[in-house]
Formats: structure tokens, sequence, C-alpha cells
């Protein structure tokens, strides 16, 4: 009964979201107060009907109802309660609920929080994300019912696969799709502003918190699931550069190009068509990650041709969305009048730089991603594009961006002095050149250990430049101390969230460059009692046992950690063999230190008392992690800036008149 | 008991070994370390994405010990990709050649980081075009002068 009402409240959403999609539009259009009143109403009816269709689906996972075939494919009455849950949305039909429901409440915030919004701009918005939701829910309805009964229901259902029963992948979904719709509020106001064909400051003001907003929760979201892949996959890696991984990066790369030229929209009036196609593209590059992912598509181009249902509807909407808004884009776009002039060496120029290498970086990752689809399609033959191909091409984009990087935030607006920033960047010059020296020197000078001395150099460049432009602020140093300290209390949170953000690049560079340089690891059959040398410490193999989880068998192996003699830490890593469905897991067991992770998995038997044990030691893994953070911390405390709470600048009556 | 037997034959069910496993490392420290590198650059054919080191698929294994024993019969690197591709075809390369049917994919980047160029260097002429340098005019001049003593 209760899935029957969940889908009857889908079927209604649908007829809610055509309503909100139409009348609003259209009320802007004629200046009717009442239709654009309409999108508020509907957006609360939207959220409350896909939020009763999102509950249902939850509560036939909660009580384990296996006449659902979504729930019996996906779900086993074995498993923690933690897992039921997040099975919600570990398969094709629950993700794309998930989706359309996060859309929803971006939709009701819109409605609760755009007080201040002017009518026909919110009225355009809310229209826009309701086209957005009808495909989606269309898409549900019509393809992927998540609540389709079946007529003989299953004793027990076939369960989640193990590998994704970890409480870091059971939030990595959420996040990931919290930043991918979140991307759609940019959008929407892209294509409202087209309509409207105005874009200013207030518009950018409007735009920024929620684009901001969509990239911390998608930086954390690419972040855990990284986190995932280190701990669980039991080798120590954490970027793969596997479609699906590409898939979530693109869109991070054009936001975070987004977030970069909106400041410009927003502080000088200018690079405004260019900050429209680049809301476009990254909305476009989040609908295409959430296909990619979920046509099956990447798996080969055969899997997507078996269900040409579904992979037809997704490159419709795919074709619709992009192309429709690259046409208003080519139609209207022209009509935006441009501000501000800046020179090249300029905080605005520096802003484009940016923009530039985010855009080239985020079309090579498109690039090599779909490159094996269309070679295959093409009837080229199979070809693989892996981590050497994108480290290669990756790489060489991300050493002047992070160079620029220091450099920007200290050039003035309009005309900067590069001569006088670089320097104030001695200091920052001079750190690099050390760390890079003493990264040569502790690793021993071998010439492979070159690009590791170039990354720590970059890192430290990045981290101490960010400090000397934050210091600049203060005038620290320069001034007396009590009057940095008032202002460093009158610092608006942008400016905070700016030093935060881009140290953390820096801790994350030095994390990537440490655990990919000088990774040690000891793989070998080991006996209980025996020890191995790890990093400078002694590794015990102490014991080896039976566990029984709620729905698996264990063998626990117990490692004892020890640094001259002396017990640093226990580790208890686990084979587990899953019974539903029956699958091997490994759990590693992980030390972490501010230089490095000891990081323990231990294998199967070999049958004459021996096991096999593969023993890292990564290091500065955590950096990565706290990179990752910071980062997160730093877009809040941005989005905590009180300018936006106060809101945006009041628009002019009039069109300005064009400058002459 | 049952619980023993249980997980004996579960992991008996289960036993894939992850990646490079113990009895394939060459005794050569130097020589594992190219199989590690050759291993990084191959594609281990059944997985989806996944060089053959970190697989544990059992072809990985094979392909793993494929790279070890031509390692000790002396071939070079390039010989033994060479030989893995007579076999598997350029699909086994996770670094793919450059050839014509991957020059798009190897000049893409090259050739977008230079539209990227173009587009900036045209947004700046036109800008530049677009407000010529003009000094202040008298009149002008005189309106600055009166707004900056006022402020004194």
């Amino acid at each position: 009964m209760i899935a029957e009402i969940g889908h009857y409240a889908l079927v209604l959403a649908l007829f809610v979201a055509l309503i909100q999609a139409v009348l609003p539009l259209v009320g802007a259009q004629r200046g009717d107060a009442a239709w654009m009143a309409v999108g508020s109403q509907a957006a609360l009816a939207l959220f409350l009907l896909v939020g009763a269709a999102f509950g249902a689906l939850t509560y036939a996972y909660v009580v384990s109802d296996f006449s659902l075939a979504n729930v019996a494919q996906n779900s086993h009455s074995a498993k923690p309660m933690l897992y039921k849950i997040s099975g919600v949305w570990g398969n094709h039909e629950g993700s794309l609920l998930l989706w359309v429901t996060i859309l929803a409440v971006f939709g009701l915030a819109v409605a609760a929080f755009g007080g201040n919004l002017p009518p026909r701009l919110k009225a355009r918005v809310l229209s826009v994300q309701a086209m957005i939701s009808t495909g989606f829910l269309l898409f549900i309805l019509l393809t992927s019912n998540p609540f389709a009964r079946l007529a003989q229901p299953p004793f027990d259902g076939n369960g989640l696969n193990p590998l994704l029963q970890d409480p870091g992948l059971a939030f990595h979904p959420p996040f990931l799709y919290l930043g991918y719709v979140g991307f759609s509020m940019a959008f929407s106001f892209a294509i409202a502003a087209l309509i409207e064909g105005r874009v200013d400051a207030a518009w950018a003001r409007w735009v920024r918190p929620w684009t901001l907003a969509a990239w911390c929760f998608l930086t954390l979201g690419i972040g855990l699931g990284s986190w995932w892949a280190y701990y669980e996959l039991g080798w120590g890696g954490w970027w793969y550069w596997d479609p699906v991984e590409n898939a979530s990066f693109m869109p991070w790369l054009a936001g975070t190009a987004l977030l970069h030229s909106a400041v410009v929209v927003e502080k000088r009036d200018a690079l405004k068509t260019w900050t429209i196609l680049l809301a476009i593209v990254t909305f476009s590059l989040s609908l295409l990650g959430t296909f990619l992912v979920r046509s099956g598509v990447i798996t080969s181009v055969h899997s997507f041709a078996s269900d040409p249902a579904r992979g037809l509807f997704i490159l419709a909407m795919l074709v619709a969305t992009v192309g429709g808004s690259l046409v208003l884009f080519a139609v209207r776009g022209p009509a935006l009048k441009g501000g501000g002039l800046f020179a090249p060496v300029s905080r605005e120029g520096s802003l484009l730089l940016n923009n530039l290498l985010m855009s080239t970086a985020a079309a090579t990752v498109l690039l090599g991603t779909l490159y094996p689809l269309f070679v295959d399609a093409l009837g080229g033959g199979k070809v693989s594009v892996g981590p050497p191909f994108f480290n290669a091409v990756f790489v060489p984009l991300m050493v002047p961006m992070v160079l620029a990087m220091a450099v920007g935030p200290l050039l003035s607006w309009k005309r900067g002095d590069l001569a006088g920033v670089l320097m104030r960047l001695k200091l920052a010059l001079a750190l690099a050149a050390a760390a890079a020296a003493l990264a040569w020197l502790v690793m021993g000078g071998q010439p492979k250990t070159l690009a590791a001395s170039g990354g720590l150099a970059l890192a430290a460049w990045l981290f101490v430049g960010t400090l000397v432009e934050f210091a600049g602020r203060l005038l620290l140093f320069r001034a007396p101390l009590a009057e940095s300290w008032t202002r460093l209390r009158a610092l608006p949170g942008a400016a905070w969230g700016m030093a935060i953000t881009h140290a953390s690049m820096a801790v994350l560079i030095g994390g990537i460059t440490g655990s990919s340089a000088w990774m040690e690891e000891k793989i070998q059959v080991m006996k209980v009692g025996e020890t191995v040398m790890l990093a400078g410490h002694e590794v015990t193999l102490t014991n080896v046992r039976d566990e029984r989880g709620p729905n698996y068998l264990a063998q626990r192996g117990t490692f004892v950690l020890k640094k001259n003699g002396q017990t640093v830490v226990t580790l208890e890593p686990e084979k587990r063999s899953y019974r539903q469905p029956p699958r091997p897991t490994t759990e590693t067991a992980i030390h972490t230190t501010f230089w490095g992770d000891y990081y323990t998995v231990i294998g199967d038997a070999d049958g004459q008392g021996g096991y096999v044990v593969r023993l890292y030691f990564n290091p500065m893994v955590a950096w990565m992690w706290v990179g990752i953070l910071m980062m997160t911390l730093g877009g809040i405390v941005s989005l905590a800036d009180r300018r936006h709470r106060i809101g945006a600048p009041v628009r002019k009556r009039a069109a300005q008149p064009a400058a002459t | 008991m049952i619980g023993r037997a249980a997980l004996v034959l579960f992991l008996a069910l289960s036993s894939a070994a992850l990646a490079v496993n113990p009895d394939e490392i060459l005794a050569d420290p130097a020589q594992e370390a190219r199989a590690r590198a050759v291993g990084r650059d191959l594609r281990c054919l059944v997985c989806q994405n996944q060089s053959i080191d970190d697989s544990d698929a059992g072809l990985a294994r094979d392909l793993r010990i494929i790279v070890r024993e031509r390692i000790k019969a002396g071939d070079s690197d390039s010989q033994i990709k060479d030989y893995l591709v007579g076999r598997y075809g350029d699909f086994v390369l996770l670094n793919p050649p450059f050839k014509p049917a991957t020059w798009l994919l190897w000049l893409g980047p090259l050739v977008l980081a230079a539209i990227a160029a173009m587009v900036a260097l045209a947004f700046y002429r036109r800008a530049g075009r677009r407000a010529p340098e003009r000094p202040l005019s008298e009149a002008e001049k005189k309106a600055l002068e009166a707004l900056i003593k006022d402020q004194g």
C-alpha cells in the first residue's frame, strides 16, 4: 500500500512539475503576479510529493518489503540498518529518485529563501528547475520505476554489493548528488538571465552562494569516494581516473571555474557571457556525469544498446537540455552587455586564466573519458585510456594553474603590477626552493624523485603565497598588531574562504605528491609470531582468528606495530566473506600519522600456517583528506559571509545606457 | 563447528587473491620494480579500467606472471608490451599509443589549450578596441578637481 502511495505521489509530482514549468514562465512574460506566484506554491507541493515517494521507498527498504522488485534485488533482511537505508540509492532507480528529491529540496529553497529575488527572475528560475524535474520524473516513471511489484515475492533479497556496505560509501552518493543537483541552481539562474536578457552584479550575488554550496558538497562527495577507495579496495590507491570518477571530477572542474568567473561578474561586471556559458556547461557535465554512471554506457557501448529505452531517453534528455540551453545562449548571449575592462595582468585576468585552464582541464578529462566510446562506436576497435594518459595531460595544465594561484590574489583589479607582486612572493619562492631541495636530499637525489621535488615546491609556493596574501590584508608586521587584529576581525568570510581553500589546495598537492613518490610495501607470507620491518617500525603478526558479523564471516588478523621495542598501536585488518551476495572484501586497518599511514591487509591462508599479508607505508596520505576537509570548510566559511545574508545589491531601475 | 565449516567453505569459494601476490614477486628488487612499472601500464582486460597490478582477477595474475617471465628471459619493457599487444591488441595498453586512431586523443588537449589561448587573445583585443585610451577632457578635469576639493 505504501509503495503504491509512493508511486502515486510520483505521478502527481510529474503534473505539479509541469504546472511549475509552464505557469510561472508565462506569468513572468506577461507580468502576471498571480501566475508567477504559482511557482513557489508548486515548489512546495513538488517537494512534499517527491519527498513522500522517497519516504515510501525508504520505508520499503527499512521493513525489507521484498514484494518490491527494487528492494528484492538490492537489499537483504540481515543487512545492518545503515546499509538498508543506503541501499535506497545504491541502485539505478533509487539513485534517480534521490536525484529528483534533492532537486525538489533546492527548488523549495528558492521558493523559501528567494524573498529578495525580483519576482520575474524567481518565477523563471523556478520554472527552469521544474523543467529539469519533469524530465527526470518522466525518466523514472517511464523507464525506471522503483515501485514495481513482484507477483511472487522472494523469501529474502539479493543483498547489496558488500563493497558498498561501508559508511564512507553510504554517504558518498548523497553528497555527490547534492553537488550535481546544486549546480542546477546556477543553470536555472543562467537560463532565467538569458530569457530576461540581463546579467548584473546582483545576479552574480545570488548565484554564487548556491554554486558555492553545490561545490562544497561535490568536493566532499568526491573526497568521500576517494577515501573509500583508499581504505576499502585494499592496495592503497585513491584515484584511478576511472570513468566513474571522471564523471564527478568534470563538473567539479567546471564548477570551480564558474565560482571564479562569478566573482568577476559580481565585482567588476565583466565576463558575463562567459559566466553564463560556464553555468550551462557545469550543469551539463553534472547531467552527463549522472548519465554516464547510470546508463552503463561506460562499461561498454553494448550494454548501453542492450537497454535502448533507458539509453535513448537519456540521450534525448541530454540533447534537449544541453542543445536547448546552448541554442538559447547563442541567440540571447550576444545581447548581454560587457562591463568593466581589464588588462591581462590583473585580478580579473588571473581569474580568467584560472577559467581557461580549468575549462581546458575539464574538456581534456571529457575527451579522455569518452574517447574509447567514440572509437568503439565508430568501429575503430577497442582502446584503453588510462591513468598514464590522464597524468600526462593533466599535470601540465595544473602546474601553471598552481603557479598563478599564488600570484592572482595579490594582483590588483583592472591592471596589476606583476613585478611588484613577485617581489612580495620572494619568501614563497625561497621556501619552495628549500622544499624541493629538502625532498631531493631526503629521497637520495634520484632522477625519478624530480617530480616529487617539483610537487612539493609547488605546494610550498602556493601555501606561503596564500599566507602572504592573507597577511597583506591584515597589514601584518607593517601596521601595529592592534590594527592587524582589528582588520582580522573585520575580514569578510569570502577572504577567509579564499585563503583556506587555496591553502588546502597546497596541502592536497603535498599529499598527492608524497603518497605517489615514496610509498613502501611489504607483500609476503607471514606466520603468526613473525616480524617484518616497515618504514622504521617492527610489525608483528600476533594472532589470526575467525569472527562472525551480522551478515558476514571474517578472518581477523592482529598486527602489533612497534617502534624501538615500544608498542605504538595494534591493528586488526579483516578479510570478510559476505553471505548475500557471496563476495569477499578486505577491511584494511590503518594507523595514520602526520608523515604517513601504516596500512595493513590480511589475505588468504597459504595452507601451511602462513597468511598472505600486505603492509604498506603510504606517505602523507592524511594530508589529502585534511586538504579536502579544509577545502570544504573554506567553502562553508565563504558561504557564511555576511554579505550573502544581507542580500544582493539592489538592482538599478533602468538598464544602464550603453557605453559610447 | 558449523560456523567453522561454513567459514572454510566461504573462504574456499571466494579465494580471490588481491593484486600482486607474494609468490609472483621476483627475487631481484630491480626486476620487480620494472615489473611493477610495466604492470601499471597494462590493462586487466576483463576488469573495468584496472591495471593488472591493481586487479585481483585471474587473468590479471596470468598477465603479471607473463610479464615477470619475460623480464627474467631478458626482454625489454617495450618488447614485453609489444608481445602483449600482439596477443590482445592496443586495448591492453592503459597508455594509448600515438597512431592515427588516437591522434585526436593526444593532440586534443593541445588543440583545446590553443583554442583557450585564442579565445583569451580575442577577448583582450576586442576589449582594447572597445575602450581606446583617452585622456580626460578639460571639462572632466575641472569636475574631478572640484570633487577632490570637496572631499578635502
